[in-house]
């Protein structure tokens, strides 16, 4: 029978031969990353910054300079007008997202702020509506970034415990530093492309600590189980042999990962579609630093190689 | 051997069963709710069979369309209105023992305590004993042998405040009134389902789908009706009139440049009031009618007979509705506010009065109206993506493991059913960022099924029949399965100890996949993949 093969029988690639490379270019991109964080930080929602987010919708042709002069007139301080496009849009369906900055010596917006905006965007557009308005006080936005910041840091931590108390604590340090380099290159591409950075993606980064741990976890447990297999070899060979094994593994995991979130990127809705992309960006980066960051780091500080004692911390399988 | 006793081949279906059976409702959603709504009004539809099962999975607001609000109750606004109601007692107390404190004066400040000063500072002591007397134990669990009020005295001042114990029993009754009458307003105008969530100490979450915007609602709910009945010193006064202490000035409703000058004190307040229907006064026009309680009436009745011929102020939040002069005694606690109404405002208001008023005010710190159109859109797209996504790995699955690739298949399929089993039998809430959830799944349920036929063809290379590498290959696999997914689940507990909304309903998602895509995966393919091998009985196999 034909089988659909990604990647040919009995692979022996060198992932180590230019580690240094690799290393590197993610220490470029983290850098990067980091500069970009620093000099124009992110393009938050009003879910972090608080004020009030409109999703119009008329039949009519987006002008987006009218709108903004039509909102003027209001004196509400930072208006953002964009154009949404979406495939599953209809030909009449024209969306613009409009976000307003909290007003000052207020928490969520009043019914009077929505009402005038729509009345003098009718002036501009008559058959416009809101199709949703929401509105978040500073109060709130202020304890949703805590809360977040709060969550990412939690899951981090957590995991670390799990993988210390399962693996050896070299293990640890090998995922937690691919997680890291994973969440602030997310945290980059949003920064660099100016993404909008709502709470919908704190939850993608959540998942894509999960996901990158995932294929990290999967390297090093049959890391574990070939060190205690071939007690002979260099850690190098049989850290190579692991990631050989378990390639075809992690690209179809991949893959049909992928194939699914690609689907929900290109047909969902624009709704979610940063969220989506959050988390592709964080399967491709997270299958890469897993192989590339975790296993060279883990290379670099070494392991220990007598398993001769079993080890009740260190797993449930018995050396064979 | 490949083996898997009877009772658990008979456990893994049952599972299966019971969960596809808890999921079969969703396919049939606007019929089994409408079964849902006639059996609510006890009523019976024959549009699905009463025997089965009939939960469906909760759509989110983002889903279906509603409002979200998410207020905060001024806590503190009753502390002031129970000062500004024991100010004419502790005055009357301290006028009896003029002699002795000497004259006594109400100085302005905070509003949540009262500053009393007294010409006589060394006699503060015997003041403070004295107002003693109007302190009673705190009614609530943990705080017996306390008492409500706090006396100090501060040179020539006395002040009372509302003790720490009180503070939170205060605290505790004024969020459960609120929410009370919250229910109530929104269950007036009768929508289905609104979650009314009491947050933290001092904040309601209240979420009504269906429903127009969040203004309606803060309009249906943020209205502070706060109606009291209070004495007229001097009526139609400009605005430059000033207030003495335990005076108030207020506007008019009819004309704001007028302006009442009143009695702080209420003599009966809307809390009182037990019934408000919408009427008509003896010339036609739109009013209300009300009717207090015993101890309403009573009050009522009382200042009434005192008061003939004085007018006296209807105040509903801070605005003269109008101040009638009392014509006789009315001793049966029932009355008329007339005023410049029209029909659907003296509906509103008799609705209003009848719910109660609010105890404290409302801010709203966070709102949110999803449009039904927006809501149905996403659902959509979210339908497509699912089926595009569950498409395209059941292709590329089979087209990689062949046989073993259906059998992965299947167990998707199932998988994704016991999802929305799941869900349905939680009573948990699918939010579009759930849906994703659903397709993420999708993609990473399979992992599990992988993991276990790489492995597998790892094992067939050491040539020890193919028996022997499929139970080697499930065998070997388990701890990477285990490990990866107790990771990711530990990220999804994680998002929803700390998440709200959307992003929750997303954990909840991802949680319940990971639990049924590795139950499928150890307990489902293998079960369907051991039938096969026996049988059939294969001399080699090809994964």
């Amino acid at each position: 029978m034909m089988r659909l093969k990604l990647v040919p029988k009995n692979t022996s690639w060198n992932f180590f031969s230019r580690s240094k490379v690799w290393i590197g270019l993610s220490i470029i991109l983290v850098v990067l990353s980091l500069i970009s964080f620093f000099v124009q930080s992110l393009n938050f929602g009003i879910d972090f910054r608080g004020g009030t987010s409109i999703r119009t919708e008329s039949s009519e042709p987006i002008n987006v300079a009218a709108y903004r002069s039509a909102l003027s007139s209001l004196d509400l301080g930072d208006i953002t007008i964009s154009e949404v496009f979406d495939p599953s849009f209809e030909a009449d369906q024209n969306v613009a997202m409009i976000r307003i900055q909290a007003q000052p010596g207020q928490e969520a917006a009043t019914s009077i702020l929505v009402e005038n905006s729509l009345q003098n965007l009718k002036g501009v557009s008559e058959d416009i509506k809101f199709v949703s308005v929401e509105s978040v006080g500073p109060k709130v936005s202020g304890e949703l970034i805590k809360t977040a910041i709060i969550a990412v840091i939690l899951a981090i931590s957590a995991v670390l415990f799990y993988i210390w108390i399962r693996f050896e604590w070299q293990f640890a340090v090998g995922a937690i530093s691919a997680l890291i380099h994973d969440v602030i290159l997310t945290i980059g591409i949003f920064s660099l492309l100016q993404i909008k950075f709502d709470l919908a993606i704190i939850a993608a980064i959540l998942t894509i600590v999960g996901y990158s741990l995932n294929d990290t976890v999967v390297v090093f447990d049959r890391v574990r189980e070939n060190l205690r297999k071939f007690k002979k070899r260099s850690l190098i060979e049989v850290m190579n042999l692991s990631i050989n094994e378990t390639m075809s593994r992690t690209v179809m995991t991949s893959v049909t990962t992928l194939l699914a979130l690609i689907s929900l990127f290109v047909l969902g809705g624009d709704v979610i579609r940063g969220f989506v992309f959050a988390m592709i960006w964080g399967v491709v980066v997270g299958t890469y630093s897993s192989i590339f960051i975790a296993s060279a780091i883990l290379l670099w500080t070494g392991v220990k190689r007598d398993w001769t004692k079993p080890n009740a911390e260190a797993g449930t399988q018995v050396p064979q | 051997m490949l083996q898997i006793a009877l009772w658990k081949r008979f456990i893994i279906w049952i599972l299966c069963a019971g969960g596809l059976l808890l999921a079969l409702p969703n396919a049939f959603y606007s019929r089994v709710e409408t079964f849902n709504d006639a059996k609510l009004l006890n009523e019976t539809s024959d549009k699905w069979p009463s025997f089965l099962p009939s939960s469906l999975v909760n759509l989110g607001l983002d889903l279906r369309g509603g409002a979200h609000l998410l207020a905060e109750v001024q806590v503190s606004d009753v502390y002031e209105q129970r000062m500004a109601a024991l100010w004419p007692d502790i005055r009357d107390i301290l006028r009896a023992e003029r002699d002795k404190v000497g004259t006594i004066r109400l100085q302005k400040g905070k509003l949540d305590e009262l500053r009393i000063k007294l010409s006589n500072p060394n006699e503060i002591d015997t003041g403070i004993n004295l107002l003693k007397t109007l302190a009673k134990p705190v009614s609530s669990v943990g705080s017996i042998g306390k008492l409500d009020l706090d006396f100090i005295g501060e040179d020539d001042e006395i002040i009372v405040r509302l003790s720490d114990a009180e503070r939170r029993a205060t605290d505790n009754r004024t969020m459960q009134q609120a929410l009370e009458i919250i229910r109530r307003r929104i269950d007036e105008v009768g929508t289905r389902e609104p979650t009314i969530q009491r947050q933290g100490s001092d904040r309601v979450l209240i979420q009504v789908p269906g429903i127009g915007s969040a203004s309606e609602l803060k309009q249906l709910i943020g209205t502070t009706a706060q109606l009291t009945f209070q004495p007229v010193i001097a009526a139609r006064v400009n605005s430059e009139s000033l207030a003495g202490s335990g005076q108030e000035l207020l506007p008019a409703l009819d004309d704001p440049s007028e302006f009442y000058l009143l009695d702080a004190g209420a003599v009966v307040t809307g809390e009182e009031l037990v019934d408000a229907q919408p009427s008509f006064d003896q010339n036609g026009r739109p009013a209300v009618n009300f009717r207090f309680n015993p101890s309403g009436a009573r009050k009522f009745g009382d200042y009434t007979a005192e008061n003939i011929g004085n007018p006296f102020a209807i105040v509903l939040d801070n605005e003269v509705i109008s101040a009638p002069t009392i014509q006789s005694h009315i001793p049966g606690g029932s009355g008329i506010i007339t005023g410049s109404f029209t029909i659907e405002e003296s509906t509103e208001l008799a609705i209003l009065l009848r719910a109660g008023a609010l105890p404290a005010g409302l801010t709203f710190l966070e709102e949110r109206t999803i449009g039904p159109e927006l809501g149905a859109d996403s659902i959509q797209a979210g339908k497509v993506a699912c089926i595009v996504a569950f498409g395209a790995v059941l292709l590329f699955m089979a087209a990689s493991y062949g046989l073993f690739g259906l059998f992965a298949n299947l167990a998707l399929l199932i998988n994704v059913g016991l999802i929305f089993g799941l869900l349905s039998g939680i009573g948990a809430t699918l939010t579009l960022p759930g849906i994703a959830g659903i397709v993420l799944t999708i993609g990473m349920a399979v992992d599990a099924n992988v993991l276990i036929f790489e492995r597998i063809r790892e094992e067939l290379v050491s040539a020890k029949g193919p028996a022997r590498a499929i139970e080697l290959g499930y065998e070997k696999a388990m701890s990477a399965i285990l490990d990866a997914n107790i990771t990711t689940f530990i990220a999804a507990v994680i998002l929803f100890v700390m998440g709200s909304g959307p992003v929750r309903g997303f954990s909840i998602t991802l949680g319940l996949g990971i639990i049924t895509s590795v139950f499928t995966a150890i307990f489902v393919t293998r079960l369907l993949v051991v039938m096969w091998f026996e049988r059939r009985r294969p001399k080699t196999i090809e994964v």
